[in-house]
């Protein structure tokens, strides 16, 4: 009876990564990283972004929004570079990389909301 | 019929090809496959410039000012830009093929596909409109 | 239409190759004719040293498995005039080891098959004074689909981590597996997840598709991996939750 591995946490995270990615990165990215930058529509002040940041319920929003899918980058790059690069031999390297730099992020992650004023 | 005396589990000299750095490159669905998984870094690259952007508010009017010129700047744009049409390729690849993890039964048969799929595309919809009734109504 | 095609056919001899290479032969083009008759019309007429595994030549044995100018066909179910004017390049099955001509090694698949424990498993059997094991048409339908699966090995031809991979399960090993797992008479989905449930069973697989797009009999072993995955981490939570109730 050989012992199951904890693959399925890493999937769960993974998928619940991409949903999160899937349904919130496009408006964000479109606002912020598009339509703001070049004028399409008229960018919110520093007052009331901040002012939605201080809301109670935009750390827990931030929080997974800036976390979950760092995690579905780290299982999906892992097994990019071990399919793509036929690298699976740096196995431990690209696994410390990828899961290690997902919990980084939600370190700073947490720092940061954490911190906001 | 004689015996094998010695039982080698694989022929010999049986030619074995090893498969290319460049499998991917060999069909139009692979590629789409690997752009698929590739969108995951722009993904985390919006988790990067979420966090430098909170790092901005957090650090006042000015620091954010220069946040947003930097995100003006025409190698932001294009990043960006690149960066749009892979996560909404991610979100719709991954609308699409979610429903086949799970095999929901309606009534005895198997649901179609798009009973599961397309609610998810409302959803998505309803989500962004939230989010951006939010950003753009404060 | 013309009344030949070129056939390029990979030959390998393992006493004297150093490596396969590729033979032209000439065949006649028969609107109703296969490529596994213009392989039987090569072997009876031109040159009987060709070899092919073929069987039933209608699409349920899975015997005659190959590459057709580059993508895993039933041999038996490639008609000839789609591919004219030709030439037709017929090449063993992509990622096993070719013993000879177009003949592959399939001991792996055999193996992982085997891992996968394809059979009704009963941690109490019913004594035969009961009867037999009853199952609604409902229940037939869980798994009838995967059931479909003739062995054929395209699936492990078009999948990328099976070329690359050697532990992998492949797609069809998991869509047996997920087969009995579905079945209501079966009780060892316990045992089968102790075994698939590892990096190298289940989860090396990256949902590209493409075993499901070459599958002759549509058993969309994708979408049996991709149910066998939630059912894994379902069980994995439930296993962390309830750690006494193993199943």
């Amino acid at each position: 009876m050989s012992k199951r591995s904890n693959e399925p946490l890493l999937w769960l995270l993974f998928s619940a990564g991409g949903v999160v990615a899937a349904l919130a990165i496009p408006v964000h990215l479109f606002l912020f990283g598009l339509a703001f930058p070049l004028g399409w529509i008229k960018s919110p002040s520093y007052e009331s972004l901040m002012a939605l940041i201080r809301h109670p319920l935009a750390a827990p929003y931030l929080l997974v929004v800036c976390s979950l899918p760092l995690f579905h980058w780290a299982h999906r790059f892992r097994y990019t570079l071990f399919d793509g690069l036929q690298i699976k031999h740096l196995n431990e390297l690209i696994n410390t990389f990828c899961y290690g730099g997902a919990i980084l992020g939600t370190m700073l992650a947490a720092y940061l909301v954490w911190t906001i004023p | 019929m004689k015996p094998v005396a010695g039982y080698v589990p694989y022929p010999p000299r049986a030619f074995r090809t090893r498969v290319s750095t460049y499998w991917w490159l060999t069909s139009w669905p692979y590629l789409r496959f690997i752009l698929r998984e590739f969108s995951s870094v722009f993904v985390a690259w919006f988790v990067v410039l979420t966090l430098w952007q909170i790092a901005s508010l957090i650090r006042g009017p000015a620091a954010y000012a220069g946040f947003l010129e930097w995100l003006r700047s025409p190698f932001l744009v294009a990043l960006n830009a690149v960066s749009f049409l892979f996560v909404v390729f991610h979100a719709v690849t991954w609308f699409n093929l979610a429903p086949k993890a799970m095999a929901i039964r309606m009534g005895g048969k198997r649901a179609p596909a798009l009973l599961i799929t397309a609610p998810n595309y409302v959803a998505w919809l309803a989500v962004s409109a939230a989010l951006a009734w939010i950003v753009l109504g404060e | 239409m013309a009344d030949q095609i070129a056939l390029e056919v990979t030959r390998y001899h393992p006493e004297r190759d150093r490596e396969p290479g590729l033979q032209t032969y000439e065949v006649p083009l028969r609107p109703e004719w296969v490529v596994l008759d213009a392989l039987n019309y090569v072997k009876d007429k031109v040159d009987g040293s060709l070899s092919f595994r073929w069987s039933c030549r209608m699409g349920i044995c899975g015997s005659c498995g190959m590459m057709v100018n580059g993508e895993p066909k039933l041999t038996c179910a490639a008609f000839l005039s789609d591919y004219a004017p030709g030439p037709i390049r017929v090449e063993p099955l992509k990622h096993f080891a070719v013993i000879r001509d177009l003949i592959v090694d399939i001991t792996d698949f055999l193996h992982k098959l085997s891992k996968a424990k394809p059979w009704l498993i009963r941690k109490e059997e019913k004594p035969l004074a009961e009867g037999e094991y009853l199952q609604t048409p409902e229940q037939l339908d869980t798994f009838k689909q995967f059931s479909m699966c003739i062995n054929c090995l395209l699936c492990y031809a078009a999948c990328p981590v099976y070329g690359m991979d050697p532990l992998f399960s492949g797609p069809a090993a998991i869509a047996l597996a997920q087969r009995y797992n579905m079945d209501s008479r079966d009780q060892g989905s316990g045992e089968r997840l102790d075994i698939l449930s590892h990096s190298d069973g289940i989860w090396g697989c990256t949902f590209v598709g493409e075993c499901t797009k070459v599958c002759p009999k549509n058993v969309d072993p994708a979408g049996a991996i991709q149910q066998y995955k939630l059912t894994a981490a379902k069980e994995w939570v439930k296993s962390l939750l309830l750690p006494w109730g193993a199943k």
